[in-house]
């Protein structure tokens, strides 16, 4: 595995550190209380949760500037909260609650927002991936310097139409960074039962696209890695394959009892990989952060999440009539820049 | 012995051509392999070689003659010492001089009366949507397309047309003849062959705030696409609660074109009518592919945009204006009649204007339904028919098990029900996948003559 490793001391301020801490915390906690609301029942069907690979989205979004578009699949509960969006309205689209992003209408797997450049949120397995590009397609064609962070993890880099899209990317040099989070499990399919040619991001050299690996548990690799990709994107030299290599704690959905890894290799990697702890050690051991002042930082998430829940409950089911808006368009929706 | 050479067929559709030029003359020798001439076709122009050796004894279509009918002797090939007129004496009998037309042929015979020119339809429909007085010029279906592309790109500098062979070819079927050059390649974009991609990019694209035209070169390679189509593009407003769609075109050549086999010949209007989030509209005349297309370029959703490949080189009245537009929605009226509503849309408009002609003769009045889109659908106008008429027919090209025209009848049925003199028929295409030999493609092809029985059946005649 040709992951980068952040021996050396990090050079990064503790405003930075804290930042990640909390970002990638927060995804954690909001994560564990939608698994709660569903097994209360308050979350229905599909539930892809985040847990384990927060640092994938906390690096890459620090390497964003505004304008930058995101696209990922069906677990992207992370993406939205790392890109901003307001943890109600993801938690409420979640419970299928008026107050959520899509009104309800979307749920888990297909949420969006114009304002934040978030662009779903879909539902099928590598449908994402020709979109993103096709983002990034619509940034070159209004000639401005924005890059599309394209996401989907290695089962969907399996998919024929990932090859066709890189195969466009690179014939016309488009601004879009392919992000496979390899998170070693495709459903229940091992990577190496699912392919013979592991190294994902390789593929691209057939198509001419550069890329690397690199460490998706350590967030400061990721974001270094996202900055170098996107410096390649800004540049007009085309797309990159970053293949982000990180690990899901939970089963591929709430409804997967994970029998195909063992307890201990869960266990593992939550010990000695664990993207939220590593931060947190260069916290207090770099003295960037006292215990107290983590633990302050552990309450204020606690409460945006649990204000996220509250929301999610309150909000009132969508009014009836909503089983027949938003079909068509009566007129072109207006591009937020 | 001295052999004619005949005007080839160098397209499927292809019924004339004009002989550009020839790069032989009379008394040149040529060989197998050599390039007599160049023809246009309804396509391209093509090379046209020839096949036997010999001496050019005579030329028999001066170059630049336009309407030269597939299968007419076009020169003479002689052999040392013959003279071209030997074969003048003896009538040529070489097997495809005379062949049994191919139903696409037979089919595309206009409708109108006897002086009608091959490819221009002669039947008018009523109630026009221009206004009285407006100046008309005549035009092929494939050139309003291409004008109402070209508008639209003029008018907004969002709107683009990506497809395979759309730029430097000039399109497979020549829809986007001279776009390249006027918009140039950033606006009009070869895709490499990849329909499942270029459509996920396009609907991305959109999602970004283009308006893309995506050409697929049949909406048979559609079926690739069909996950970003449907999936991507259609479901998108509903589930961002509004807050993002698909505005874009999705255009191509539907149904059966002539002699192409199962896998080039299915028509997929059933199929899409289906989807909430598109809207799908289905041309037969060129004003109504111009003023539709347009339409569908401003429409703020994901359109799909049925064209036919036979239906291209028709000529129709397309009314000489600035902004002509269709709204969709809207049927168009062709025939008024009181005895029974023959609705359509599409090719099948043809096989029912040729069926209301013949039945006028023998005294039934059909009343001729163009839909243009069907979805939406304006049943409005079905209905209203059929509670004149009591009696209704459909007419289309597609399969017969969930057709556009079970629709219609479920809606007349449960909306018109008390209305009804007879059971709605539907003629379709026949429940079998399209054969490649010419008398059995015929056979699974919708006839005039079945809409004539079938009129005949709901009138009790």
């Amino acid at each position: 595995m040709a992951t980068r490793k952040t021996t050396k001391k990090p050079n990064v301020s503790a405003e930075e550190l804290l930042s990640y801490y909390r970002d990638m915390l927060l995804i954690r906690r909001f994560e564990e209380k939608a698994g709660q609301l569903y097994g209360m029942g308050l979350i229905g069907g599909f539930c892809h949760l985040y847990i384990g690979q927060e640092a994938v989205v906390v690096g890459l979004e620090a390497a964003t500037k505004d304008g930058d578009k995101r696209v990922t699949s069906y677990r992207d509960h992370g993406h939205m909260l790392a890109c901003g969006m307001d943890p109600n309205g993801v938690m409420a689209e979640l419970t299928g609650r008026e107050g959520g992003y899509s009104k309800g209408k979307g749920g888990s797997m297909h949420m969006f927002s114009k304002e934040k450049h978030f662009y779903g949120g879909h539902g099928i397995v590598g449908a994402q991936v020709p979109i993103g590009a096709g983002l990034a397609f619509s940034d070159k064609y209004k000639g401005n310097d924005n890059v599309t962070f394209t996401y989907f993890g290695d089962g969907a880099a399996n998919q024929g139409q990932v090859a066709e899209t890189y195969n466009m990317a690179q014939l016309w040099d488009l601004p879009v960074v392919f992000v496979i989070e390899n998170n070693q499990y495709a459903m229940g399919t091992s990577v190496k039962r699912a392919t013979k040619s592991p190294d994902f991001w390789e593929r691209g050299a057939a198509y001419g696209i550069a890329g690397e690996a690199v460490d998706g548990m350590d967030v400061l690799a990721v974001k270094e890695a996202g900055e170098k990709a996107v410096a390649h994107c800004r540049a007009g030299k085309g797309p990159y394959i970053l293949e982000v290599m990180t690990y899901r704690y939970r089963g591929h959905s709430m409804s997967d009892p994970a029998k195909y890894r063992t307890r201990e290799e869960v266990q593992k990697m939550r010990e000695e990989r664990d993207p939220i702890e590593q931060v947190r050690g260069l916290l207090l051991t770099g003295d960037h952060a006292t215990e107290d002042q983590l633990k302050e930082i552990d309450k204020e998430i606690k409460t945006i999440v649990n204000a996220s829940a509250d929301f999610a409950k309150e909000s009132p089911e969508p009014a009836l009539d909503e089983l027949w808006t938003d079909i068509y368009a009566a007129e072109i929706p207006q591009e937020v820049n | 012995m001295a052999t004619q050479i005949l005007m080839p067929a160098l397209s499927p559709t292809m019924e004339e051509g004009t002989l550009a030029k020839w790069l032989v003359k009379e008394g040149d020798t040529v060989s197998s392999g050599d390039i007599l001439a160049e023809i246009e076709t309804d396509k391209a122009t093509m090379e046209f070689e020839a096949v036997d050796e010999g001496i050019v004894g005579k030329i028999l279509i001066a170059e630049g003659t336009e309407g030269v009918k597939v299968n007419t002797p076009i020169a003479v090939l002689v052999e040392e010492g013959e003279s071209a007129d030997d074969v003048a004496t003896a009538p040529a009998e070489a097997p495809a001089a005379e062949p049994e037309p191919s139903v696409a042929v037979s089919a595309s015979q206009p409708a109108g009366g006897p002086g009608a020119s091959p490819g221009r339809v002669a039947a008018k429909a009523l109630e026009p949507d221009w206004p009285e007085g407006t100046p008309m010029k005549e035009q092929t279906v494939r050139e309003a397309l291409r004008d109402a592309m070209a508008e639209e790109m003029r008018r907004d500098g969002d709107v683009y047309l990506m497809g395979e062979e759309v730029a430097e070819y000039q399109g497979a079927y020549k829809i986007s003849q001279g776009l390249l050059d006027e918009f140039g390649s950033k606006r009009v974009i070869d895709t490499p062959i990849t329909e499942h991609g270029f459509a996920g990019l396009a609907v991305g694209a959109a999602f970004g705030g283009l308006k893309p035209i995506v050409e697929f070169m049949t909406f048979n390679f559609a079926m690739q696409a069909i996950d970003h189509i449907i999936n991507s593009a259609a479901k998108t407003l509903y589930m961002s609660g509004g807050q993002m769609g698909a505005p874009m075109v999705f255009r191509g050549p539907n149904g059966a074109a002539a002699r192409v086999g199962a896998q080039h010949s299915q028509d997929y209007a059933a199929w899409y009518m289906q989807i909430p989030g598109l809207k799908v509209a289905m041309p037969y005349s060129a004003s109504d592919a111009k003023g539709l297309l347009k339409s569908a370029i401003r429409d703020p959703n994901p359109v799909i945009f049925l064209e036919n490949e036979i239906l291209y080189g028709r000529a129709f009245e397309v009314p000489a204006m600035d902004d002509y537009t269709v709204p969709f929605g809207k049927a168009r009226i062709w025939r008024e009649g009181t005895d029974v509503t023959i609705v359509s849309f599409g090719i099948g408009m043809q096989y029912a204007l040729e069926a209301a002609d013949k039945l006028a003769e023998d005294g039934i009045s059909a009343e001729v339904i163009d839909l243009r889109t069907l979805r939406p659908m304006d049943t409005d106008t079905i209905l209203q028919s059929v509670m004149k008429t009591n009696r209704c027919v459909t007419v289309e090209e597609g399969w017969p098990q969930g057709s556009v025209g079970s629709y219609i009848s479920s809606v007349i049925m449960q909306q018109a029900f008390d209305y009804l003199d007879a059971p709605v028929i539907n003629c379709t295409g026949k429940d079998v996948p399209m054969p490649y030999a010419a008398n059995l493609e015929k056979l699974a092809l919708v006839t005039t003559a079945e809409v004539i029985e079938a009129v005949k059946q709901v009138t009790y005649r």
